[in-house]
């Protein structure tokens, strides 16, 4: 035994100095590119971290005093908590390496449920609220069972359904709208998401704290819901045996099934948690909007894609982060609010989305290929 | 040695539409020995080792484990049973980490509330175990065990595959051509790391084209053709170009042989 080791030792060290030799051929600069590719490998959200940080410099001296204002910031934060609660449920969609293109349809539908359940026919919010949340539910378990069972791309899938639930959405709705005071009357459960919140006054109020970096804070309790379902998700990806399987699952599904991982069930887990997370936004759509819009959200599917693609998750599964959506939806609000500030028209905005997914998507490439 | 098969095949039979891949194939392993399985290519080789990990269902024939006959309908029963598979792709999920691929589908959870209610892996009973499996296995080269399984060599990844299987199988571990992707030096740490595992009690399945692999560490050799095991040899007393004819059709097997 001890032999043994003693022969791998050396022929590890053997191993090791070929490899060196090889390395020293190199420039330098190709050793510190091979570094920062091992460092990104390892850190993959460090990009979208620098690229939002660099966005907010950038603007905060294009535009001085509009952009760098605590106002702002809650403005961005407000404008991107409908698209960063789509993108947590892309996410988990897009981490086992599928694609939700009826997250927006979902949302609308559920949005719709909710809101004419409770208003147009009289029904208590305590059971439209719920039903609403089981409609999300519904539609991502139908998504998932198509995937699963009949074995067909996700694209397929929910392209399939995104034009379903927007006719079931039209149906229901008789492509009504619910104005906001009807709402307010009927069901003010449903507006809460929009209720404004001053993270000053209520630490001053409950604690007594005098904490001025926080004057000028707006925020809404829908943003509160987007980060305690962020952090959930969170938690269930980073620390509960499904995250590790929603992971393998999408890295490679054969490899997760011989592993002993039941890859059918995850997958249903997930399109019927994504359902259900669409339902959430639902209610935060309608807390943003104040009433119901069957209207509403039309670029919401391609937005959510774009804040998890520009987060660093990989469109071919298996890796990425809840904290990198959030992040790429910041970026993609702080890039719009920041031109918009700047005083650049409306097409440079939408220039620069594109130009930012198609840069994250080349360093997500390269990042892959380091075991190569 | 005790001569009751620990995992004993009789008569198993798989058609694929037209295509007869087990032809009433028999199969025994014995206990702590290192059985090669080899044959030539489309003799059924492959599928006679998926019945028995439970990757492949046979349509008739019966399967004994430990003089219990049990019938898998997918690796995981078959893993429960307690013969673990490394397969030919290994099966490992390339940017988890190697803790977390050991322990792939039998994760660890945290005792009491947290981990009852709040399901939350018990990470570092984990990471503790993984290393101890594969400094067992003198692996732990290996530095650091949150390491993403892609970033290892061919051969650290094998590694990988055997520790966790070495580490779950109580009863068979069947490998799947595990020198075909590596280099020398590699496919001898593998070699090195099969005899440890037999060491220990375990008794390996080795599907093999290499001949020379196989007549190095192999106890016995399963000579495998047209769909059923033509016989079984020992090393020892026969020579690789024997076993590639009979392996063939090219010589005809002697009675002793057939009759194992």
């Amino acid at each position: 035994m001890s032999d043994d080791t003693a022969g791998s030792v050396t022929a590890e060290r053997g191993l090791k100095g070929a490899t060196e030799a090889l390395a020293s051929f190199d420039e330098s600069d190709a050793g510190a590119i091979r570094r920062l590719q091992a460092f990104l490998h390892q850190f993959p959200t460090s990009i979208p971290f620098f690229v939002l940080l660099l966005g907010v410099v950038i603007f905060s001296i294009a535009a001085p005093d509009k952009f760098f204002a605590p106002f702002n910031f809650s403005l961005v934060l407000q404008q991107v908590t409908i698209i960063a609660v789509l993108g947590v449920a892309q996410t988990l969609i897009i981490l086992t390496a599928g694609i939700d293109l009826s997250v927006g349809a979902i949302m609308i539908l559920c949005s719709v449920v909710m809101g004419r359940t409770a208003v147009v026919y009289g029904v208590p919010v305590l059971i439209a609220f719920p039903l609403g949340l089981l409609c999300g539910l519904a539609c991502g378990v139908v998504n998932g069972l198509i995937v699963t069972m009949l074995r067909l791309p996700p694209f397929i899938v929910t392209l399939g359904t995104w034009s379903i639930f927007g006719a079931l959405n039209v149906w229901y709705s008789q492509s009504e709208t619910i104005r906001q005071q009807d709402m307010e009357a009927a069901a003010p459960f449903l507006q809460w998401t929009g209720t404004i919140f001053k993270p000053y006054d209520f630490f001053s109020k409950t604690l007594g704290l005098d904490w001025t970096f926080l004057k000028g804070w707006v925020l809404t309790y829908g943003s509160l819901v987007m980060l305690i379902l962020a952090f959930v998700i969170w938690y269930v990806l980073n620390r509960t045996a499904l995250g590790r399987h929603i992971y393998a699952t999408g890295d490679d599904p054969d490899a997760a099934r011989l592993a002993g991982i039941n890859t059918k069930r995850t997958l249903i887990a997930v399109y019927g948690l994504a359902g259900f997370i669409c339902a959430i936004a639902a209610w935060v759509l309608i807390g943003r909007i104040g009433g119901v819009s069957p209207q509403a959200g039309q670029t919401a599917n391609l937005d959510s894609i774009t804040a998890v693609v520009i987060g660093g998750t990989s469109l071919f599964g298996g890796r990425g982060s809840i904290v990198g959506t959030l992040i790429g939806a910041l970026i993609v609000g702080v890039f719009r609010n920041g031109l918009a500030l700047s005083g650049l028209e409306l097409l440079w905005q939408d220039f620069a989305v594109g130009v930012l997914i198609i840069v994250a998507v080349t360093i997500d490439q390269w990042i892959r290929r380091i075991s190569a | 040695m005790n001569d009751t098969p620990v995992l004993q095949a009789r008569g198993l039979n798989k058609r694929y539409g037209r295509v007869v891949a087990l032809d009433n194939a028999d199969f025994d392993l014995l206990p702590g020995e290192i059985l090669a399985v080899i044959g030539d290519n489309g003799a059924g080789k492959s599928t006679l080792v998926k019945a028995l990990c439970g990757a492949v269902i046979p349509d008739s024939g019966r399967i004994e484990l430990n003089g219990q006959p049990v019938h898998f309908r997918s690796p995981i029963e078959a893993r429960v049973a307690g013969i673990e598979t490394v397969y030919q792709n290994l099966a490992l999920s390339p940017a988890l980490s190697i803790a977390d691929n050991m322990f792939l589908g039998r994760e660890i959870r945290k005792p009491g509330f947290v981990g009852q209610w709040l399901r939350r892996l018990d990470r570092s009973a984990m990471q503790r175990i993984a290393r101890e499996k594969l400094s067992e296995l003198g692996l732990m080269t290996i530095q650091n065990i949150n390491q993403a399984v892609e970033t290892l060599s061919g051969g650290q990844r094998q590694g990988v595959a055997v520790a966790r299987a070495a580490a779950f199988g109580s009863r068979v571990v069947i490998m799947d051509e595990p020198t075909a992707a590596l280099g020398v030096k590699e496919s001898r740490r593998v070699l090195e790391l099969m005899l440890d595992v037999k060491k220990r009690g375990l008794p390996i399945v080795l599907i093999s084209h290499n001949m020379p692999h196989v007549f190095e560490v192999a106890d016995r050799i399963h000579i495998h053709r047209l769909g059923r095991r033509l016989c079984v040899i020992d090393p020892k007393q026969y020579t690789m170009s024997d076993a590639v004819a009979f392996m063939t059709g090219a010589k005809v097997p002697p009675e002793a042989a057939l009759a194992a």
